[in-house]
């Protein structure tokens, strides 16, 4: 049953609830040994998906299809894919060890061979000496290693993850986080990731999905998605956080100029467009786009300073320094045309608050 | 003027501290808002048992316990033990008791189990199985008389269906108050049955799933070793509740033989002979063989895992 698939492929995944989609017309293919981020809000449609592809929650249309076999129809236990649930979902009246040898005890593995992979399990996820502890006795991060371990211990064709990141704190997640990829590297499983913290989901996938009231938005690797996100939606949550919206000026095939901002057109615009910029893109200084604010609230950050700054026509920036600035300070900062994206006004924006 | 306010403020410091120290010891006063339940329980359950007790070490004079053993103290219990027809009314009513409860939980679990999650029509079921409880045991009584007794409905049907030629006889034995008790017990088991489920989060047998366990398999492994602690005191609560049966053991029992349980020895002893310190040794017997069955429960469920059962509950 642990055989590496070569690939996993979902077909017009539906799922409706009461008659409200949450999942609509997903189209994905995953090739073996391969680690995808599912990405978007709350709410978005990522838990349903995860629960289609586990076999939890059945499909409203579409056929997901391992290799050549349709697998949309098999029951959970059947499809052998491991699951990490978001509150681990340990069994409290189990130790550690119990835990993990619980899907080798269904599957009947012999008693000596059990041993021998629950051991391995045990120091993949560092956790030996807490083996013979309950859930209970142990922190949110160590649980979450319990978890993984039980997931990953049967060598599943498919590991799915449901935020398992999101109950711990910010250290620890960073931790968990190389710690995740640190096991798909040694082991290889093909993944599945749902997360809605974007730099979880840049850090660890080979590529990302990003969802939208359960339509897919963009799928491709990190570094595309961060660099081109496909439309307002995406750049806003891939942390183009400045959103200007200004007239049309002038078009000319890739380049636009809005107002006196020169950007890059990144799909069809009407009259009034919007220009997407990350905070990170803008340089303190003269250079292209140069325009001058009035620095409002200055964060310091170590390294660099977050810094909110106020246009001359009244617009909010959010931009980052590594100089010294002070609150009240007028300073020239400018922005490439090519890090300026711009789409059309009427495109979907992602929520205030990613979360 | 200032000495004075000085020495008020002095007061009121020493109040405080003293208020935090009793505070230290989890003593405030929010505690006296527990004091009407501390009177009603003195009330109602503490004097009426010592009481008891005490009347049942006083045997009275020219009782047939005294005639035969004498006006120790201990010559109603004596009398208990000794006579045949008293003492057998404690095997009688574990016999009706004890299948009684188990099966009332055991036929519970299946039951809760498939109704825990939502679905359309579920309070109407909820409903319709929790209705018994209402009824009270004489109207479930006079209940089982017309549908199950020699000329009720469920004879008739058998008769003109020919499955039997004479009156099967459901009541007025040993079945009649097991099927009382049945009914009256049930909706109980089952609510509190339900309620331990519900405190089970459903994710874990999800996981149970993705980990290749089947339905039995997550039933065995994960929901009942997490439900039978809450199955171990769903079944004390009903077997109390079944051991002090007395209206159905007469109404649709065999109250002088097959069903004659320890309450009508001890109803038998207060009002039919007025010998109250025999009917208070009857229900401090009553008292110890529950808390002997209760004891052994416990101890069993005390091995058990106990902790969170990681649901809403
Ligand atoms: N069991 C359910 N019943 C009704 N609606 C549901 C159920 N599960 C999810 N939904 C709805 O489907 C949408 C997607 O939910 P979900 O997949 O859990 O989102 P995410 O995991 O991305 O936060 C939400 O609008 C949610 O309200
Ligand atoms: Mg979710």
């Amino acid at each position: 049953m642990s055989s590496r698939i070569s690939e996993l492929r979902l077909e017009k995944v539906s799922r409706s609830f009461g008659g409200v989609p949450a999942l609509d017309g997903f189209d994905l293919t995953i090739k073996g040994g391969e680690f995808v981020a599912l990405l978007g809000p709350s709410g978005c449609g990522k838990s349903t998906a995860l629960n289609c592809l586990a076999g939890l929650l059945p499909l409203s249309g579409g056929s997901i299809w391992l290799d050549d076999k349709r697998i949309d129809t098999v029951p959970p236990e059947q499809r052998g894919f491991g699951m990490v649930f978001q509150n681990y979902a340990l069994f409290p009246h189990m130790s550690v060890r119990g835990n993990i040898a619980f899907g080798l005890r269904m599957a009947r593995v012999g008693k000596a061979e059990a041993q021998r992979r629950v051991d391995e399990a045990l120091s993949l996820v560092q956790l030996v000496d807490h083996a013979e502890k309950f859930p209970g006795q142990l922190s949110g991060g160590q649980q979450q290693r319990v978890a993984i371990a039980r997931a990953i211990v049967l060598e599943p064709s498919l590991v799915l993850m449901d935020e398992p990141l999101s109950n711990l704190d910010a250290k620890l997640r960073l931790e968990m986080r190389t710690e995740i990829k640190r096991i798909h590297q040694t082991l290889g499983l093909t993944t599945v990731y749902v997360t809605h913290d974007q730099e979880e989901a840049l850090s660890l996938a080979d590529r990302l999905v990003l969802l939208r009231d359960g339509r897919v938005q963009q799928i491709g690797a990190p570094e595309d998605v961060y660099t081109e996100p496909a439309n307002r939606f995406v750049a806003g949550f891939m942390g183009y956080r400045n959103e200007l919206e200004l007239p049309v000026t002038s078009v000319a095939d890739k380049s636009v100029v809005l107002g006196d901002l020169n950007g890059t057109r990144r799909e069809d615009l009407g009259q009034v467009a919007v220009a997407a910029i990350r905070p990170e893109d803008f340089t303190v200084g003269d250079g292209p786009n140069a325009m001058e604010v009035d620095v409002e609230v200055v964060e310091y950050q170590g390294r660099e300073q977050a810094v909110q700054a106020r246009t001359a026509s009244g617009e909010q920036l959010h931009l980052r320094a590594v100089a010294r600035l002070a609150p009240g300070d007028r300073v020239t900062v400018s922005v490439p045309p090519e890090r300026v994206l711009v789409f059309a006004a009427d495109s979907p924006a992602a929520p205030e608050k990613v979360a | 003027m200032a000495t004075q306010a000085g020495a008020a403020a002095s007061v009121a410091d020493a109040r405080m501290a003293l208020r935090h120290r009793l505070a230290d010891r989890g003593l405030d006063r929010t505690l006296l808002l527990l004091l009407p339940a501390v009177i009603f329980i003195v009330a109602l359950f503490i004097y009426p048992f010592v009481y008891g007790l005490q009347l049942s070490f006083q045997p009275q004079p020219g009782s047939e316990a005294v005639q035969q053993y004498g006006s120790g103290p201990f010559a109603d219990y004596h009398n208990f033990f000794a006579d045949p027809y008293l003492r057998n009314t404690i095997w009688t009513t574990l016999k009706l008791s004890l299948p009684g409860a188990l099966f009332n939980v055991i036929a519970s679990v299946p039951i809760a189990y498939r109704m825990r999650g939502r679905f359309r029509g579920k309070r109407t079921i909820t409903t319709i199985l929790v209705v018994p409880i209402t009824l009270g045991t004489v109207l479930t009584a006079e209940g089982l008389l017309a549908f199950m007794g020699p000329t009720g409905w469920l004879n008739r049907l058998l008769l003109d269906v020919g499955i039997v030629d004479h009156p099967v006889r459901f009541t007025h034995n040993y079945w009649g108050v097991l099927f009382s008790l049945i009914i009256s017990g049930f909706p109980f088991a089952f609510l509190l049955t339900l309620s331990y489920l519900s405190g089970i989060d459903p994710t874990l047998e999800r996981a149970a799933a993705t980990l290749g366990a089947g339905w039995w398999q997550r039933f065995r492994h994960i929901t009942l070793p997490l439900l039978a602690p809450g199955l171990g005191i769903t079944f004390c609560l009903s077997f109390v509740l079944a051991f002090s049966v007395f209206p159905s053991a007469i109404m649709v029992g065999d109250p002088s033989r097959q069903t004659r349980v320890i309450s009508i020895a001890a109803f038998h002893a207060a009002f039919e002979q007025y010998d109250y310190s025999m009917a208070s040794a009857i229900a401090m017997i009553m008292g110890a063989v529950e808390l002997i069955v209760i004891g052994l429960v416990l101890g069993w469920r005390s091995r058990l895992y106990r902790g969170a059962t990681g649901g809403k509950g």
